[in-house]
């Protein structure tokens, strides 16, 4: 058994999109990597997201979107962990998420976002460097 | 947060200091046993009821609308999920809360999920030890959900005040394959998905179940139908629960039930604290390894060298 402290992470899709396939994909990965994978299931509101994580005690927080709805949808999440005291927590995007988005999101505190392509390595390695 | 705060925290309900606690206690970490000290004199209060049954049938279904209808009496309700972990990487997918929608944004309830971490003897540590953290925040009750597969699981659905065995009609031989033992210490039988074909045969085969057993108990346990996705057999399990309760106050039953439960759990810490302790010793001294030699070389047998590891410290 190793002693090495074993990483939470959340995968949530917030918004109105119909399947998740690819966040599945994200978090059966993130699994087999070690990790504890938390899965809420289509169709989370960010009050659902944030009352998760925080329970769950996640050390991230994977968004995941495919609506389009992130601009309103992902600061809002941030909003809420800042009220409710989970600041700490890294977020992260995933998802189609126009390139002209993305410093706005990174504003609200979005650490990363990554696109439809991106190999699920890169998000495991992010998590793991930047996850306390 | 300072333990200090984060106890204060706890028992005034607030959600990050109960789930920051849960993380120090799951993982060990130097403060855990401290925390637990200042936990335990607040505990005692919550009633725990154990789910546990195969996967898929049904049972966070069946935890979420059982914790609704909880909640709009008023209570506050604490559940623990556990999902196994995966043998070759000793990480896990927790999707329990999938099945928990109708609940996700009550007040009054928290929910953990929890990996076995492979772990032999940890699981039912750290299980025993959330519970007890969310009885001390102010639950009412703590539910605990775990797949009836592993001893760990069995140990946690015996020592819960109500244990709850959730099947569902379809693969025939659905009894065989709960582990043996759990058959026996179910106080409520639910037969969940009863609008799929096969429910009346499943409950058929539970009755001569328990008609076959020849020392039977005072507690005769009921078998409850439901469609958990349809709400329905919800209060008739609540009844059930309710009804169980009362047997076990009215008999002196909930007392003894707990009893063991504290003893169960001081035994499991000390034999841990030993094994520990043992471990340590020889690995640190080199003396196991020079005992080592000598049993490959024939100088000494397998039973002498037990005899010299562990003789101190039975003289004590
Ligand atoms: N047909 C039917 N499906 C159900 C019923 N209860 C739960 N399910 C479905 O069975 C699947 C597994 O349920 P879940 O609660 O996750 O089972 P668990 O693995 O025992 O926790 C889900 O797709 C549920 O929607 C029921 O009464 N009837
Ligand atoms: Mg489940």
């Amino acid at each position: 058994m190793s002693q090495e402290k074993i990483i939470r992470v959340m995968v949530a899709k917030p918004g109105l999109d119909g399947h998740d396939r690819g966040a599945k994909v994200i978090a059966r990965a993130l699994r087999d990597a070690g990790m504890e994978v938390i899965y809420t299931g289509l169709r989370q509101t960010p009050e659902q997201i944030v009352t998760a994580a925080l329970q769950e005690d996640v050390a991230a927080l994977l968004l995941s979107i495919l609506s389009g709805a992130h601009n309103h949808l992902f600061p809002r999440v941030m909003q809420l962990l800042k009220e409710k005291g989970g600041e700490n927590i890294l977020v992260i995007g995933g998802g189609v998420i126009p390139q002209d988005d993305i410093p706005g999101l990174k504003n609200a505190g979005i650490r990363e976002i990554f696109g439809p392509g991106t190999s699920t390595e890169v998000i495991v390695n992010f998590i793991k460097e930047n996850a306390h | 947060m300072h333990t200090e705060q984060l106890i204060d925290g706890v028992l005034k309900g607030n959600i990050r200091a109960i789930a920051r606690l849960i993380s120090i206690v799951e993982n060990e970490l130097p403060e855990a046993a401290q925390a637990m000290r200042s936990i335990f004199p607040h505990t005692g209060n919550a009633y725990t009821i154990g789910f546990t049954g195969p996967p898929g049938a049904g049972k966070s279904t069946l935890v979420d609308k059982v914790t609704l209808t909880l909640c709009r009496q008023g209570k506050k309700v604490g559940i623990v999920a556990v999902d196994p972990s995966s043998p070759f990487s000793g990480g896990a997918l927790l999707g329990d809360r999938i099945r928990m929608r109708d609940i996700s944004l009550e007040k009054d309830v928290f929910i953990r999920s929890l990996s076995t971490r492979g772990n032999m003897g940890g699981l039912s540590r750290a299980a025993g030890d959330i519970a007890k953290i969310l009885d001390a925040s102010g639950k009412d009750a703590v539910i605990i959900e775990t797949v009836g597969v592993g001893q760990d699981e069995v140990d946690i659905f015996r020592t819960a005040d109500t244990s709850v065995l959730v099947l569902m009609p379809g693969a025939g031989d659905d009894i065989q394959s709960i582990k043996a033992g759990i058959m026996e210490i179910a106080d409520i039988f639910v037969v969940n998905k009863s609008d799929r074909e096969g429910a009346d045969g499943l409950i058929k085969s539970i009755q001569q179940l328990l008609d076959s057993n020849p020392n039977p108990g005072p507690w005769r346990p009921p078998i409850v139908r439901s469609i958990a996705v349809q709400g329905e057999g919800i209060d008739e399990l609540l009844s059930a629960v309710q009804s169980h309760r009362e047997f076990l106050v009215a008999g002196g039953f909930l007392a003894a039930r707990r009893k063991e439960r504290l003893r169960a759990e001081i035994i499991r810490l000390v034999e841990r604290r030993i094994s520990k302790l043992i471990q340590t010793q020889l690995r640190h001294n080199g003396r196991f390894d020079a005992l080592m030699e000598k049993v490959i070389a024939r100088e000494e047998d397998p039973y002498s060298c037990i005899d010299r590891i562990v003789g101190p410290l039975e003289k004590e």
